[in-house]
């Protein structure tokens, strides 16, 4: 069995976000760049099956800038086998077009597991998963904290959902996204990082998968979230209850 | 503009996440219908027709509707779509309308807008990205709008009406590819971090899971929910469902008390929204202070134990 695991370039999750001035977007330059923290625990997964013998091959896939090699190197130094890149200038891509991209490849790769993280923490949008799930007619298993082989050709899958976990069995071929409890991504040691420089990466330009990509939302500005209004240190515990109560009015 | 509400349920009762995503919908105009999926729905439906704003609502009762699945979901939703006039269409970003709504966009070929927080007018929306540490302002140029709402934004609607139902006939087949197995609800007498109104957090300061038991007393006092910090989880005291913050659960009550915990980035991307934040830490320098309405700079260990009694 194949899988495809779809990682992203994204903003550290350490790294404070600053709103450009302009209100064009956040600051970019110079920030620490990492994969996708959901992603990461994608990659694991998809790992972890290929040393149980589930898998047999892990094609690590990313949508980006050529920057975005790097990430993908990081994937096949935690156990992939080798990259996809289809490179875009734009890094803004509507997560429908993302999900028609993947789509493209998967029509080419024939993946029998696609895993991506439920959602990426820069646009937070946590849509394509479903999108690609739902072009390919594959049945998706979102949100993933647990994922089992069966026998015959189907997987069960456990999901976080809100107030509990839910048990799905779906069919093979499929669609996992990732949820936070799933695992916990290994660190790459130097040598397997040595041995993801030979591996290799397939670069396509996007412009060649010749997809119709038009923009559908336009973000029209980015701006700072309302400031909270600064608080106040108290003395002690009675004065806080005494703020909780008559000024907060909660207790 | 006419707007239609798709209806989060557990079968026996409508979630709140609905009545505040009746209200985003009403803002876009006063044309507001909602379809509610699902098996057996007689007391759903009684509660849900008291809700205000609703022009109608769409009941399709059917077996294979009985759980979630978003396959049947989605194809008896674009079906229901097909010979209606509806200019949106909303669900509340839960889990429930996180699985589902990306689907019904793809279907109709509309990009989704998720997690809106406001709405600026018919096309246009406000919603969160990076874990709220920046809030992007974005157009639809969709003919359709697919919107999935974040309901703590969005005060719940009025629950004083009378609202027609309209019963439809349904042919949809089960999608095959994926089955039911089960549904394990949380056991925990305490409420979900997700739906809390109180939330007591606890960071690296409590240095192991044992003292977790601290916080404890406290929340049985308030109802309040628990939470731990990353660096908690990381370090095992407690499981990692507990975690809020960016990689975590993004919550936003109407008081957060974080306990012995610094204040990194993206612990506080995960609690901004909240109304009240107050915080205890011995360290009168550490990040939460800044972020925090009321903050006691106190050794946690003799600070919970006065904190719990007082409380009485």
């Amino acid at each position: 069995m194949k899988a495809l695991v779809c990682v992203k370039r994204v903003i550290d999750y350490n790294v404070r976000i600053r709103v450009k001035s302009d209100k064009s977007g956040v600051e970019k330059d110079n920030v620490k760049m990492s994969m996708n923290p959901f992603d990461e625990i994608a990659v694991e997964e998809a790992v972890r099956l290929k040393e149980k013998g589930t898998l047999t091959e892990i094609v690590v896939l990313s949508i980006g800038t050529e920057s975005s090699q790097e990430t993908i190197r990081t994937g096949l130094a935690m156990g992939g086998d080798r990259g996809i890149l289809v490179k875009s200038s734009d890094e803004d891509i509507d997560p429908l077009n993302v999900g028609k991209i993947i789509k493209n490849i998967c029509d080419k790769e024939n993946p029998d597991l696609i895993i991506l993280g439920k959602q990426a923490i820069d646009d937070d949008c946590n849509q394509t998963g479903q999108i690609l799930a739902t072009l390919l007619k594959y049945p998706q298993a979102t949100f993933a904290s647990k994922v089992e082989k069966n026998n015959d050709n189907t997987l069960n899958v456990t999901r976080e959902v809100d107030g509990g976990l839910e048990t799905i069995k779906v069919k093979i071929p499929c669609v996992i996204t990732t949820d936070l409890r799933l695992n916990e991504p290994r660190y790459a040691s130097l040598p397997n990082i040595m041995k993801a420089k030979q591996k290799k990466i397939d670069i396509l330009d996007i412009n060649e998968l010749s997809l119709d990509l038009k923009k559908r939302v336009e973000i029209l500005e980015v701006n700072d979230p309302p400031e909270r209004k600064p608080g106040i240190v108290v003395p002690d515990i009675d004065s806080l209850v005494d703020k909780l109560k008559n000024e907060a009015k909660i207790l | 503009m006419k707007t239609l509400v798709i209806v989060e349920h557990n079968n026996d009762s409508i979630k709140q996440t609905t009545y505040s995503t009746v209200t985003a919908a009403s803002k876009i105009s006063e044309d507001v219908y909602a379809l509610i999926l699902g098996h057996n729905l007689d007391t759903a439906v009684d509660e849900l027709k008291k809700c205000d704003h609703l022009k109608k609502i769409y009941l399709v009762d059917k077996e294979i509707l009985s759980k979630p699945i978003a396959e049947n979901f989605c194809d008896e939703i674009v079906k229901f779509l097909k010979d209606k006039d509806f200019t949106h269409v909303f669900t509340p970003s839960s889990t429930f309308g996180k699985n589902l709504s990306p689907k019904i966009a793809t279907e109709l070929d509309v990009q989704q807008i998720s997690d809106i927080i406001n709405i600026i007018d018919d096309n246009t929306f406000e919603r969160p990205i990076y874990a709220g540490n920046a809030i992007a302002k974005v157009k639809s140029n969709d003919s359709i709008k697919v919107v999935t709402v974040r309901s703590t934004c969005f005060e719940p609607c009025k629950l004083d009406s009378q609202v027609e139902v309209e019963n439809m006939s349904s042919e949809l087949s089960k999608n095959e590819l994926v089955n039911f197995v089960n549904y394990d609800e949380s056991k925990s007498d305490r409420p979900e971090l997700t739906s809390a109104k109180i939330i007591i957090s606890g960071g690296r300061g409590l240095q192991n899971g044992e003292n977790f038991k601290l916080l404890e007393g406290i929340a049985d006092k308030l109802g309040a929910a628990m939470g731990a910090s990353r660096a908690a989880v990381d370090a095992g005291f407690v499981p990692n469902d507990w975690q809020v913050g960016q990689t975590g659960k993004i919550v936003a009550p109407d008081l957060y008390i974080a306990v012995g915990i610094s204040g990194a980035i993206q612990h506080i991307a995960g609690i901004k929204d909240s109304k009240f934040i107050v915080c205890i830490n011995k360290d009168e320098e550490a990040p939460i202070f800044k972020f925090s309405d009321f903050g006691l700079v106190a050794d946690l260990f003799e600070a919970l134990p006065v904190l719990e009694k007082k409380l009485q």
